[in-house]
C-alpha cells in the first residue's frame, strides 16, 4: 500500500500568538514549530498500517525551507521519504492544488492528513483534494481499518459517530483516537538523516483568497470571585449582570 | 448579490445553526435569499425558513439524500447555484457542511472561508473576519473569486425570526453513482440531548470530578439549565465520557453564551476550545488554577459541595 501523509508545520499548542509589522505578519519570535497534532495522528496511523500490511509512507509538506526539520521529524517517526513543495502555503485552495499534483504523480492508495491545521483551522484541504482528484474524502476520521482494497472507518458527527465503508483510493482527515501519537526514538532520528527528502517547485500560483490583516481578540475583564457559601450570588449575577439565564 | 443557503436537518427538524445561516444571508444581502434543503422534510417546516429571512426554499425530496451523503450534497448544491445564478453560498459549520463546502468550492471555482465570525465588509471587494489559531486571533481575508462560500461559526449573527413565510419549490437533481460511493453502515447518535456544538449553555467537567460515576450532578446541572455537557481531553481519553464531548484544541470548539467549567485546570489547549464563549464560570478547588484568569466569574471550592448548591440556587431562582 502506498500512503501519502500531508504534514503541516505549525506553532506548538502552547504558543503565544502575536503579530508584527502592523498586524500584517505572524510574529515567530520565540515560537516553536511542530508537526500539527492532527497530522501527527495521521502519521501514527500510517505507521501502524504499514507495520500491519507493508507498503511505503511518503510525508509531504507545502512550505519553505524552514519546514524541513518538521519533515525530518516525520521521517524519524516512520515515513520512508519526504517531499517538500517549495512555496509558502498561501491558502487552502493553493495548498490543495499542490497536494493534488503530487498525489497524481504518486498514485497513492491512501492520503492521510489532520482534520485541520492548528494555525488557520480551515479544515478544507482534504475535501478540496478529494474533489480535484475525484475520489472520496472523509473527516474527522477517528478509526480506520484497511482490508482488501476497502476502508472501514468511523467518522465523528454531532453527538456521536457514524461507521462507513468505501473503496480505496481514499483521503482521510484524522483525529484521535485513530492512533496514539508516536515519539521518534534515537534509531529513527539517526535513520531520518539519510532518508530522501526531495524538493519540488509548485505547479502554479493560484491562491484565490488574500489575508489583509490579523487581529487579536479584545482583552478579558477581571474575574469576579464569589464565595462558595454564597452560590446564590452567582445565579443573581448570571441573571442580572450577564443576562445569560 | 444572489445568496444560496445550504440548510441541514437533525432528527427531522431544521437545525438552529442553519436558521442562523439563513439569518446571516438575509442580513448581508439586498436581494432574495434562497434556501436549499435536501432529503425528506416536512413542507410546513420548510416554509418557516421564511421567518429567518429566506424568500424561497428549494427542496429535493430524493430519499437517498436523507443521510449525510457528502458528494451527493456537493453535486446538488453546485447544480442549484447554477440554476439560481447564486454567486454566494452560506452554511453553518458542521460535520456535513464543512466537507461539502470544500468540494463545492472546487466544482464552482469559488473562494472559500471557514470559521467566519461576522458579516462581510463589501465596501471594496468582499472581506470576511475569520477565527484562526483556535480562537486566539482573527484574520481579515479577501475572497477574490467571483463566487464565494462562507462557513459560519455559531453566533456570527443574531437569529432573525420576524420574516414572512417562504415559498417552497421542489427540484430534481441529477447524480452519478460515484456520488453515493461511500456507504454509511450505521450511526450512533445521542438523541433528545442538546448537542454540544449548537448549545447556548455548556456544563463541562474535568479530571477534578474523580470518575465517571460522579457525572450525575453535571448532568443534573445541565438539565436544569437546558445545557449540553462537555469534558476535558483526559476525561474522554479515559473513557469517562464519550469522545464527542471532548472540548478544546484537539476536540470540539464551542461558542456558547455561557460555559461552566467544573474541576478543569484550564490548560492552554482546553482554553483554545472555549475562548469564543461569551461568559465563563469556573469552579475549582485550587485558587491558583489557570482557568480563573480566563473566567468572568469564579468560585474556589470543592465541586462536590458547590455544584449541588448551584443546582439548588438555580431551582430557587426559577
Ligand atoms: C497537543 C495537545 C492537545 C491537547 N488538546 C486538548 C484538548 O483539546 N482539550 C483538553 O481539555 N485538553 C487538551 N490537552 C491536554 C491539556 O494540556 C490538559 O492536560 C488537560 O486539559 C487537563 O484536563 P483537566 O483540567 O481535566 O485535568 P487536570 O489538569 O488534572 O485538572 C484537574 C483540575 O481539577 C481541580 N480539582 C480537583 N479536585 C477538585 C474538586 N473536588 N473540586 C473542584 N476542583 C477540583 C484541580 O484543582 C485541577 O485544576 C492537550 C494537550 C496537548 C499536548
Amino acid at each position: 500500500m502506498k500512503i501519502l501523509v500531508c504534514i503541516t508545520h505549525v506553532p506548538d499548542t502552547t504558543s503565544k500568538i502575536a503579530f508584527s509589522n502592523n498586524n500584517l505578519e505572524f510574529d515567530k519570535t520565540g515560537v516553536q514549530f511542530v508537526i500539527g497534532p492532527y497530522d501527527d495522528y495521521a502519521l501514527a496511523r500510517a505507521v501502524e498500517l504499514k507495520e500491519q500490511q507493508g507498503g511505503t509512507i511518503t510525508a509531504l509538506n507545502v512550505g519553505e525551507v524552514e519546514t524541513e526539520p518538521t519533515l525530518r521529524k516525520a521521517l524519524a517517526i516512520g515515513a520512508d521519504d519526504a517531499i517538500r513543495v517549495n512555496t509558502p502555503a498561501l491558502d487552502s485552495f493553493f495548498v490543495a492544488t499542490q497536494i493534488a499534483s503530487v498525489a497524481k504523480e504518486g498514485n497513492y492508495d491512501l492520503i492521510l492528513m489532520g482534520r485541520e491545521s492548528i494555525d488557520f483551522n480551515g479544515g478544507m484541504v482534504h475535501g478540496m483534494v478529494g474533489e480535484i482528484l475525484g475520489i472520496p474524502s472523509l473527516s474527522p476520521v477517528m478509526k480506520l481499518e484497511i482490508e482488501g482494497g476497502k476502508a472501514k472507518l468511523a467518522r465523528e458527527i454531532e453527538g456521536g459517530k457514524e461507521y462507513l465503508e468505501v473503496d480505496l483510493p481514499l483521503i482521510a482527515g484524522c483525529q484521535e483516537p485513530i492512533a496514539e501519537w508516536k515519539i521518534p526514538n534515537m534509531r529513527g532520528i539517526m535513520m531520518a538523516r539519510s532518508k530522501p527528502l526531495s524538493v519540488v517547485e509548485p505547479s502554479e500560483n493560484n491562491a484565490n483568497t488574500k489575508t489583509e490583516s490579523y487581529e487579536l481578540p479584545p482583552k478579558k475583564g477581571e474575574v469576579k470571585m464569589i464565595d462558595s457559601d454564597n452560590v446564590g450570588e452567582l445565579v443573581r449575577l448570571l441573571k442580572e449582570e450577564a443576562k445569560v439565564l | 448579490m444572489s445568496v444560496l443557503v445550504f440548510v441541514e436537518q437533525s432528527e427531522g427538524k431544521i437545525k438552529k445553526s442553519s436558521r442562523e445561516a439563513v439569518s446571516y444571508a438575509s442580513a448581508m444581502n439586498d436581494g432574495d435569499v434562497v434556501a436549499l434543503v435536501m432529503g425528506t422534510a416536512d413542507g410546513d417546516q420548510l416554509a418557516t425558513l421564511g421567518n429567518n429571512g429566506a424568500a424561497k426554499v428549494v427542496h429535493s425530496t430524493d430519499s437517498r439524500l436523507d443521510k449525510g451523503v457528502i458528494r451527493a450534497y456537493s453535486a446538488g448544491i453546485a447544480q442549484v447555484m447554477e440554476s439560481e445564478g447564486s454567486d454566494t453560498l452560506v452554511m453553518a459549520e458542521s460535520s456535513i457542511g464543512n466537507p461539502v463546502a470544500a468540494r463545492v468550492s472546487i466544482k464552482t471555482s469559488a473562494s472559500l472561508a471557514s470559521n467566519v465570525v461576522g458579516l462581510p465588509d463589501t465596501s471594496s471587494g468582499f472581506k470576511v473576519k475569520r477565527s484562526i489559531y483556535t480562537g486566539k486571533a482573527f484574520a481579515n481575508t479577501i475572497l477574490e473569486a467571483s463566487k464565494r462560500i462562507l462557513i459560519l461559526k455559531k453566533g456570527a449573527v443574531p437569529l432573525k425570526e420576524d420574516g414572512a413565510a417562504a415559498s417552497v419549490e421542489s427540484i430534481d437533481l441529477a447524480f452519478d453513482d460515484s456520488d453515493f460511493g461511500v456507504t454509511i453502515t450505521s450511526q450512533e447518535k445521542a438523541t433528545g440531548q442538546v448537542l454540544l456544538p449548537e448549545a447556548d449553555i455548556v456544563v463541562s467537567g474535568g479530571r477534578g470530578l474523580k470518575g465517571p460515576e460522579n457525572w450525575g450532578m453535571i448532568e443534573e446541572l445541565a438539565a436544569e439549565l437546558g445545557a449540553a455537557t462537555g469534558c476535558s481531553k483526559p476525561v474522554s481519553d479515559m473513557d469517562w465520557r464519550p469522545h464527542h464531548e471532548h472540548v478544546g484544541q484537539t476536540g470540539i470548539k464551542v461558542a456558547p453564551t455561557l460555559y461552566i467549567a467544573v474541576g478543569i485546570s484550564g490548560a492552554i489547549q482546553h482554553l483554545a476550545g472555549v475562548n469564543s464563549s461569551k461568559f465563563i464560570v469556573v469552579i475549582n478547588k485550587d485558587a491558583d488554577a489557570p482557568f480563573f484568569k480566563a473566567a468572568d466569574y469564579g468560585i474556589v471550592g470543592d465541586a462536590f459541595d458547590v455544584v449541588p448548591k448551584l443546582i439548588q440556587a438555580i431551582k430557587a431562582a426559577k
